[in-house]
């Protein structure tokens, strides 16, 4: 770890002014992440802006009949609430199947959005990463990647997002309001939120330099049977091979997202049309163009046997 | 004390309190946090400085160039060792590579640089300045690629009768490949040491199984006599055979006081300890069983392939094969190539753990091939004396009441031998079981106890306890002995200026420690019975007091004039030549696995075990349920992942290195048979640490084939080597 210097914001505004002006300034929220990234000098922010204690920790309803998400409120407490239980059960079976409960104590809403990945490499710093050092390469590519992406990946980047929440955030159309340096605020529709690696796998997403997360809002419930499979070596306390998020209707129609298979949550809405006529023909339109590894091409039989397993449990 | 003839009857047959569950007496410290690790003794050691590990980048090949200029520049930096400014230092009896690399590299993450400063987060940023420049050169990271440059090697290498002809000639024959990955002992504690000098005199508090051979191998490393070196290792977080050598931590602690002119603490972090430390290699194992339609075997064979370091070992996992199973042909054969992956070593059931993997899953598929019950093909094949030298009984081997009792227990009878059949649910769900087999090894171990004025009995060894329960069965073993409760009983632990132990490994630690003390008691017994002027064999020991016919004297009073001590250690004649002495048991395990998704979940395990006298039925069990859980990790989820281009283990965190966690292992039971071998030792016990762990992989793995019809023979038998078997699901 590198020595930096700490100070706390005043307001939502105010820290990303500090973080938009401040080279290597960054937020610190729940710190999950960033300080066990920080030990290992993957990252390396010399001045951390505290993003606690600015009020951010509160879930509202919305006008629209939504529920506005603080920025900061706690994966454990977001799982608990009885409104999220109740009307978007997606959310809260997902955020329970990540990490532990003392993790979720602790992670944030945003930092949940905002997970760096787990590939090994990326956390190795002898090891080449364009994610972690643009321009070094790609050791997964060639290397272990029994756990990366099988679609949307790039010559650069075989990374997948670790987050569950993310996939639930995507599956119910999730929109995330930010500040940036400025002061200007903009939502941002969750699907154009987290970024394919590209050329560029370092970026993540499409936040500006400095621009912080508020809160992430939900529109009004849709109703529908959520169900959560998340599917692992063990039981708890481990990263997805592959997840389904779903919301699945009476009449067959609905929503899915995978997540363990992409830079991103994977959702693709013609694969959701195609949901009424099973798993296989709503998988082979979502994964269309896929490309897996030796190692990994598992992934897409897993895929469509978890969202089988799903749909039937729905009808169930 | 010489063990030369069968133990009769002694004080420890009392069992007034060795044998009675018992609470670990070291719990209270260990809950409070009053037990004091290798990295904590901050009363002992005052203002330490803190080094930092630098672990090379690349497998094989020379450092070229290191650049120390930033690093030493940084806020704090107290000293840097490298192999240039070390001295010089010598590879220890117990290392394969050297703990300080440079110029050569023998494995990623050899250390090549410590970095000493104030405090530890001064001493890991400055680590990050060290800037080492390798010549990378080509190595061999790849065990099945390295199969044809294999030799001939370790101590399983044995031939009887004809195999190849009695193979030919059966009316079944069984042939299959199995492999095993390399495991990580991936204990809580990581390596952690603190180094103080004084003058010549060094003493280490560190996390070491074998106070001796640390002690031995540190003043070997270093140059230094033995006698200027004292290793103290009261408490250690997990050994599993990690922390049976010294490793870099303590003696880079060392160089880094010396250089530091003050205490230096080092642990290795969690990132370094997959590739710095030593771990269980990877196998490829070859089985042949020739036998009749009957199911008894005429023909088996078991062959290894494995890798390590030059000079280093194979991992024996053909042992147990020389002995579980009848059969006059026979052939054993092990081979060793070069990889220049991290040194392998010892880690919990060397051998019979990856073995029993290979060789119980074989078991299971010869009894499918033979239409024949599993449990009745290995009640077929049971033999009550070593195949390979028939003269030579077993000391004890109850193996068939383990599986019968196991059987009964479990609902064996229930089970539906045609794969695939059993549904709850989502889950198909299948029932397995394995032999269990562990060899029982008795070492030399010494003990000196002490009888104060008050009639507090005081045992100190260099025994150590890796979280077993040491300290309780010496104290059990003290208190029988000497007549006196447990409270009355201090234990003194893993100090190098005590008697030299057995030390914690191969499952010898119960059996031996407690045998040594038992030989110093015998001696202190001796010594308070002339004091208070009693015939020593006519004396009593018991609630305290010492009598004979009618007259009776407080035990304490013998020490009144003075504290009286004894010591003895206990060496072993050629008992465990004449007579095989092993340890048995059955374990029965029943999986669930998701129909849709392949997800496999263990629903409850049992282990029945067969060990000589369980000294303590509670940490006895203890053992064995934490040996099973350690046995599902095997079976369902451990692997240290090789990347073969670059020679590393990649997985090398938690995250990464997945060990079962809570919600894996939702019911576990263990049964002890009652048993005493009266032919190990005074105690007549031996051990279960390891026992626990020997079959539970397969196991498990017969379980999934059992709920599945998919044979897996390539661990850990994840849900990508199911999913192309399972049923069709849409």
């Amino acid at each position: 770890m590198k020595a930096f210097t700490y100070e706390r914001a005043g307001s939502p505004a105010e820290a990303a002014a500090i973080v938009g002006r401040t080279q290597g300034a960054r937020f610190i929220a729940g710190g999950t992440n960033l300080l066990d990234l920080m030990k290992l000098q993957i990252e390396t922010p010399t001045h951390l802006v505290d993003v606690n204690h600015l009020g951010l920790d509160r879930i509202e309803a919305t006008p629209e009949g939504g529920l506005r998400i603080g920025a900061l409120v706690r994966n454990t407490d977001l799982a608990a609430d009885k409104r999220v239980r109740k009307d978007y059960a997606l959310l809260s079976r997902a955020l329970v199947a990540g990490a532990s409960g003392q993790l979720r104590n602790k992670a944030t809403t945003a930092g949940n959005l905002l997970q760096r990945t787990r590939c090994p490499y990326f956390y190795d710093t002898n090891q080449p990463c364009n994610k972690r050092k643009p321009g070094s390469g790609c050791a997964a590519i060639g290397g272990i990647n029994r756990s990366m992406a099988v679609i949307g990946a790039s010559d650069a980047c075989i990374a997948t997002h670790p987050s569950d929440m993310a996939i639930a955030m995507r599956a119910l159309d999730a929109v995330v309001e930010t500040v940036r340096a400025d002061g200007a605020t903009r939502a941002i529709p969750i699907a154009e939120f987290h970024t394919l690696p590209g050329d560029t796998p370092n970026v993540e997403n499409t936040l500006a330099a400095g621009e912080l997360i508020t809160a992430v809002t939900l529109p009004k419930p849709i109703g529908g049977t959520h169900i959560y499979h998340k599917v692992r070596d063990r039981a708890s306390y481990a990263f997805a091979l592959v997840s389904v998020g779903a919301i699945l209707q009476k009449d067959g129609s609905g929503r899915v997202a995978f997540g363990g298979v992409a830079h991103k949550p994977w959702r693709v809405e013609a694969a959701e049309a195609a949901l009424a006529q099973g798993a296989k023909a709503a998988t082979a339109l979502a994964f269309a163009g896929a490309k897996p590894t030796e190692q990994n091409k598992f992934k897409l039989v897993l895929a469509e046997r978890t969202l089988a397993a799903a749909i039937a449990e729905a009808r169930a | 004390m010489k063990f030369t003839t069968p133990a009769g009857t002694n004080p420890i047959d009392q069992g007034k309190i060795v044998g009675k569950p018992t609470p670990r007496i070291d719990g209270p410290l260990k809950t409070s946090g009053g037990a004091r690790y290798a990295y904590e003794h901050n009363e002992a050691v005052k203002n330490p400085a803190y080094g930092y590990v630098v672990g090379s980048a690349i497998a094989k090949g020379r450092i070229s160039a290191i650049d120390l200029r930033d690093a030493k520049a940084a806020p704090g930096v107290l000293a840097i060792i490298t192999a240039d400014n070390a001295g010089k230092l010598t590879k220890g009896s117990f290392n394969t590579a050297m703990l300080l690399g440079g110029p050569e590299i023998e494995h990623y993450h050899q250390a090549v640089a410590v970095v000493v400063a104030e405090t530890f987060e001064q001493a890991r940023a400055a680590a990050a300045l060290v800037r080492v420049d390798y010549a990378r050169e080509k190595g061999a990271y790849d065990l099945a690629a390295s199969v044809d440059s294999a030799v001939k090697a370790g101590g399983n290498n044995a031939k009887v009768g004809d195999f190849d002809g009695a193979f030919a000639a059966a009316p079944v024959q069984f042939d299959q490949r199995y492999t095993t990955p390399d495991h990580a002992h991936a204990m809580m504690e990581p390596h952690a040491s603190i180094a103080a000098w004084d003058g010549d005199k060094l003493q280490i508090w560190t996390a070491n199984q074998m106070i001796a051979w640390g002690r031995g191998d540190v003043a070997k490393t270093l140059g230094i006599p033995k006698e200027n070196v004292r290793l103290i290792s009261p408490f250690i977080g997990g050994g599993f055979g990690g922390k049976l050598f010294v490793r870099a931590d303590a003696i880079l602690a060392a160089l880094g006081a010396k250089a530091a002119g003050r205490p230096v603490k080092v642990a290795l972090p969690r990132p370094l300890m997959f590739n710095n430390t030593t771990h269980r290699p990877a196998t490829i194992q070859r089985i042949r069983i020739g036998a009749g339609r009957d199911g008894k075997i005429s023909a088996i064979a078991h062959e290894e392939w494995c890798g390590d370091l030059p000079g280093g070992g194979g991992e024996n996992s053909v042992a147990q094969t020389r002995l579980l199973y009848a059969g006059a042909n026979r052939l054993i054969g092990q081979k060793l190539a070069v990889l220049n992956l991290p040194e392998a070593n010892a880690m919990r059931a060397p051998g019979e753990a990856p073995g029993m993997m290979a060789l119980e899953i074989a078991m299971d598929e010869l009894a499918e091939k033979l239409g024949i019950d599993p449990i009745e093909l290995r009640v077929i094949n049971d033999t009550q004396v070593d195949p390979e030298k028939p003269e030579r009984p077993f000391s004890q081997r109850r193996l068939i009441e383990c599986m019968r009792t196991g059987a009964d227990k479990f609902g064996w009878a229930k089970r539906n031998p045609k794969p695939g059949q059993v549904r709850d649910g989502r889950w198909l769900v299948g029932i397995g079981m394995a032999a269990a087999f562990r060899n029982n090894i008795n070492m030399k171990s010494a003990a000196r106890v002490r009888l104060d004025g008050s009639g507090i009995v005081t045992v100190e060894t260099d025994m150590t306890d890796i979280g077993t329960g040491t300290y309780t069965i010496v104290a059990q073993t003290a208190a029988e002995m000497m007549g006196v409760p447990l409270d009355k009983v201090k234990v003194k632990l893993g100090d190098s200026s005590f008697p030299v132990s057995a030390g914690s490994g191969g499952q010898w630690g119960a059996n031996s420690a407690t045998a040594g003390v038992y030989a110093a008691c015998v001696k202190l017994r001796e010594a308070v019975a002339q004091k208070l002027g009693f015939n020593s064999d006519d004396a009593v020991f018991a609630g305290g007091k010492v009598r004979a016919g009618k007259r009776s004297v407080p035990l304490a009073d013998a020490a009144k004039a003075g504290e009286i001590v004894a010591e003895d250690v206990m060496e072993y004649g050629d008992l465990g030549r004449k007579f095989q002495q092993s340890t048995f048991g059955a374990h029965f395990v029943e999986v669930g696995v998701d129909i849709a998704t392949a997800e496999i979940r263990i629903r409850r395990m049992l282990a029945v075990c067969a060990a000589g006298r369980i000294l303590n039925p509670v940490s006895a069990r203890s053992q064995v349920i934490g040996a099973m859980t350690m046995g599902a990790g095997a079976a369902l989820m451990e692997e240290l992942v090789v990347d073969k281009r670059f020679g590393f283990f990649v997985n090398h965190d938690l995250a990464g290195y997945e060990v079962p966690v809570h919600a894996d292992i939702p019911h576990q039971e263990v049964i002890f048979l009652e048993e005493t071998d009266p032919t190990t030792s005074p105690m007549k016990a031996k051990g279960v640490g390891e026992l626990g762990i020997c079959g539970v992989g397969a196991a498990v793995a017969n379980a999934i084939h059992n709920a599945t019809g998919v044979r897996v023979r390539d661990y850990p038998v994840t849900l990508d080597k199911l999913l192309e078997g399972m049923p069709e699901f849409a």
